[in-house]
């Protein structure tokens, strides 16, 4: 059973707001799928490993060789604010 | 001579024996877009001068009997989530309204290394997330085959596009059906090729171990064309696999003679429209006829699939949407009073209500206390979905299914209601989770619907599948009645 309280909680780790209406429907329907994703817990995963990742051989290893990546102006392209050549916060620290 | 009824291949053909120019092939489908778009919203953004400039180049590089590329003057449709230089790349989302990426997807390196030529970018569910392309924050697609339905989704706007008669070819992507379904709905050819044959660098990450690009067409040989030129190892997607790359259009052959394929019974079971499981079943019959041998099997974690798929997909997207914070680039709030607050205004209010539900989804499996009963647990139950077809594939070239269960729905049907949505997916996600490849080939219509044939094939596999679709093609007759 998911209550209002732990929505709020998931929210928070999400980094995402809700107003009171959204937070009822979103309740509502978050609970259904739970419910229904719950259906895994009928299955016997004992001594089953877990796959992460389908390809048997990942993760290759290379050599850490310097290239040539995007300039300061590309990167910077997208930024919403920028000053500098830096990406602008606001202030964190007093 | 409609030049948009034409195939790929028959363009590449008249197009080298300079019966039309690359030119006359462009503008003849901008003429396309320009006429039917207005009903079936396929695109979020078009590149009308650059493809004319290419076309052009392409003109002039034949006309001085220079060597031209695979894909010479083939006009090319790509999902809104596949990063292309210079041109905006939306992913469907408010938050990414304005982005423009500094640098091309591998696959679009890849498509104009052999002269393909980029008309737009389509219209897809907001970071491919739905089945019906109705979460895009831009428009609404609808399928061309009933302007009242969906196209599927989350790839829409390019299945749609190329149903259309707006695009020869188009991008996908997939994550658990998003090429497949609307390949189904929109009466097209759509492929989910095995994970790590496909670069996924520049595709815009929903579900990591999951997603793969894949094309769409009207035909199995414009699939293969296609997917000749996307396929291959590339040393910045550390997940894709280094094997030699091959022309599958070289080895298509139509014959299935003595091929062995399987009818899992929970694909034909509970859920599925009975219409949809007569017309695949008659395709399955008219392979018999052609010398294949056909068997029932079970796949018994089918069951769980969805599940598996929701929790190990919001899992993964929720790490992997952590990025869109208003910071570096995308959507940012204005008002906030401090950092914390920026970060939580921007996705509030970037973000729409699908991609949050799965974000929040995704942070709930993973947060503490419930990681090992969703998450670790979804991901065990994917070795044993991946099992099933492990076994299947000792034993049989292909499993053969619906592509979809039902028939397209009606825009406004299912938005309301996440969870009977996410149950379109419920043929295709397995085939995600256990990394396989699988094609959606058309195989009729009910009452003016597409109806699409699933063909499964094991991890690099995708000759033979394409070979089995092919074999059905030749001997099913012209399907798209637009």
């Amino acid at each position: 059973m998911i209550l209002k309280e732990d929505v709020k909680h998931i929210a928070n780790l999400s980094k995402l707001n809700f107003n009171e209406d959204e937070m009822e429907d979103f309740t509502v329907k978050f609970s259904q799928i739970i419910e229904y994703v719950e259906k895994l817990k009928e299955v016997d995963t004992e001594n089953i490993e877990p796959t992460y990742q389908v390809n048997p051989n990942y993760q290759f290893m290379r050599e850490d060789e310097v290239k040539e990546s995007f300039s300061r102006e590309e990167a910077l392209l997208n930024a919403p604010d920028s000053e500098y050549g830096y990406f602008k916060l606001p202030k964190v620290i007093d | 001579m409609d030049i948009t009824r034409l195939s790929a291949v028959e363009l590449r053909k008249k197009l080298l024996n300079r019966e039309i120019s690359s030119v006359e092939i462009v503008e003849s489908y901008y003429k396309k877009i320009e006429e039917t778009e207005k009903d079936i919203d396929a695109f979020i953004t078009l590149t009308k001068d650059e493809a004319i400039k290419t076309a052009k180049n392409i003109d002039e590089k034949i006309a001085n009997n220079e060597e031209v590329g695979v894909l010479a003057g083939i006009p090319i449709a790509v999902k809104d989530n596949i990063a292309t230089r210079g041109i905006k790349t939306t992913c469907g989302s408010k938050i990414l309204e304005n982005f423009v990426s500094p640098y091309d997807a591998t696959v679009v390196e890849k498509i104009k290394r052999e002269d393909g030529i980029i008309i737009g970018k389509t219209n897809m569910d907001e970071f491919a997330m739905g089945s019906s392309t109705e979460t895009s924050y831009f428009k609404k697609t609808k399928n061309p085959h009933d302007l009242e339905r969906v196209p599927g989704g989350s790839s829409g706007g390019s299945a749609a596009a190329v149903a259309g008669f707006e695009a020869p070819l188009s991008l996908g992507s997939e994550t658990g059906g998003s090429v497949r379904e609307p390949a189904s709905f929109c009466g097209v050819v759509g492929l989910k090729p095995t994970y790590g044959l496909v670069s996924r660098y520049g595709l815009i990450a929903f579900a990591s171990s999951l997603d793969q690009i894949g094309p769409f067409a009207r035909n199995v040989e414009d699939t293969a064309l296609l997917l000749s030129v996307l396929a291959g190892y590339d040393e910045k997607d550390s997940t894709s696999v280094d094997n030699k790359s091959i022309d599958y259009t070289k080895e298509l052959n139509s014959n299935v003679k003595g091929m062995k394929f399987a009818l899992p019974k929970e694909y034909f079971g509970e859920g599925i429209d009975e219409k949809v499981k007569k017309k695949v079943l008659e395709a399955v019959e008219a392979l018999k006829g052609l010398g294949a041998e056909v068997e029932e099997i079970s796949l018994p974690y089918t069951e769980y699939a969805l599940s598996c798929y929701y929790i190990i997909s919001t899992s993964e997207a929720s790490s992997n949407l952590a990025r869109f914070d208003g910071v570096r680039y995308g959507y940012r709030a204005e008002n906030y009073k401090d950092l914390d607050e920026l970060y939580v205004n921007t996705r509030s209010e970037g973000f729409g209500e699908e991609v949050k539900r799965r974000i929040m989804l995704g942070t709930f499996a993973l947060s503490s206390g419930y990681y090992d009963a969703y998450y670790n647990k979804a991901q065990k139950v994917r070795t044993l979905i991946k099992r099933d077809f492990d076994k299947a594939f000792e034993k049989y070239d292909a499993i053969i299914s619906p592509t979809a269960p039902i028939l397209p729905f009606k825009i406004g049907e299912k938005v309301n209601n996440p969870l009977s949505m996410y149950m379109s997916d419920i043929l295709t996600v397995s085939v995600n989770l256990a990394g396989v490849c699988a094609i959606s080939v058309p195989c009729g219509n009910v009452n003016g619907l597409p109806v699409g044939l699933q063909i499964i094939g094991d991890r690099f596999e995708e000759q033979k599948i394409l070979n089995i679709a092919y074999t059905y093609e030749k001997n099913r007759g012209e399907e798209n009645d637009l």
